[in-house]
């Protein structure tokens, strides 16, 4: 009796087609060959390693340091300026320098916030790629990099935040900051109503990526 | 007083950071940065000229004409000295 071995790899464990045992399809493995730019990373950092310039462990620690940003840092920047008068005003003044005397060092680069009040949302994109505030944010969702956001949230910012489900009264003014140069931004969303009296550990939960961004407002207490 | 200015419609080639959108354009100056170093020139290991970064004001009637969603809605871009000229109007 002939073997039928398509239907037998269906049935073993070991099986890498069809679906797995938690019901969503196998990825494929990545046995592509590399990219040339895939190619020009792997030499010029083995160039820089064999020269001494930098080292496999630097490399790594680099890469650790940019995963364990998070929006957590982000929110604690929203939730002092909420509380503290005195720090909100330096930050809008110069937000490196205030963000910086707060252990958020963005480097090279400078940080401008923008606040949110009753009349005014402000929402931020890159449109010529995908400049972020990593150091104070993380890593840039997808989304936010995609051609889909980036060049229709400058045409109808209003529709695509519907999409995110936030819908602006025609009384606030939408202002787009599009990071074209040497500026990163964050939004200061709007105090929610109700948190009169949070610690700044409470407040901080209030403030979500996306309401840094500008997408979302910060969510009200419970 | 608000200065008004206007981008160049020029499309010169290379890696350049004034958005095609915003070509022609006029605006507002919202503040002035830097120096910071041109762009056209640091993308191609070149020394580069450092200049003032404008960061411009767009009404979203000016950029997008009778197609803009709610014209009175706004548009900020930070775009280089070399780039702007003193708007005519």
């Amino acid at each position: 009796m002939p073997h039928d071995h398509h239907d037998h790899d269906h049935d073993t464990p070991h099986s890498h087609t069809g679906m797995s045992s938690s019901g969503h399809p196998y990825r494929q493995d990545q046995d592509e060959p590399l990219t040339y730019w895939q190619n020009m990373e792997i030499a010029v950092r083995e160039l820089l390693i064999e020269k001494g310039i930098t080292t496999e462990l630097e490399v790594m620690r680099q890469i650790d340091q940019m995963d364990n940003r998070s929006p957590a840092d982000g929110a604690k920047v929203v939730a002092r300026a909420w509380s503290d008068t005195a720090f909100r005003a330096r930050l809008l003044e110069d937000a490196t320098t205030a963000t910086r005397e707060m252990g958020f060092d963005i480097g090279a680069l400078q940080l401008i916030a923008v606040e949110n009040t009753d009349s005014v949302h402000n929402v931020i994109v890159c449109t010529l790629c995908s400049c972020y505030p990593r150091n104070l944010l993380g890593l840039p969702p997808d989304w936010y990099k995609q051609r889909a956001y980036r060049s229709r949230v400058v045409k109808a910012p209003r529709k695509v935040l519907a999409e995110f489900g936030l819908v602006l009264p025609d009384d606030v003014t939408v202002r787009v900051h599009d990071s074209t140069a040497d500026m990163r931004y964050i939004v200061i969303p709007a105090r929610p109503a109700g948190t009169e009296g949070l610690s700044l550990a409470e407040l901080e939960k209030l403030v979500s990526r996306d309401s840094m961004i500008g997408v979302a407002l910060a969510t009200a207490p419970e | 007083m608000t200065e008004r200015v206007r981008v160049r419609e020029m499309f010169p080639p290379g890696h350049i950071r004034t958005p095609f959108y915003l070509r022609g354009k006029t605006g507002e100056v919202e503040r002035v940065l830097g120096p910071f170093g041109v762009p056209e020139q640091l993308a191609y290991g070149l020394t580069a000229n450092r200049e003032k970064l404008y960061r411009v004001r767009f009404t979203m009637r000016e950029v997008w004409g009778e197609a803009a969603e709610n014209p009175d809605d706004t548009l900020d871009a930070e775009i280089f000295a070399h780039w702007l000229i003193p708007a005519e109007d």
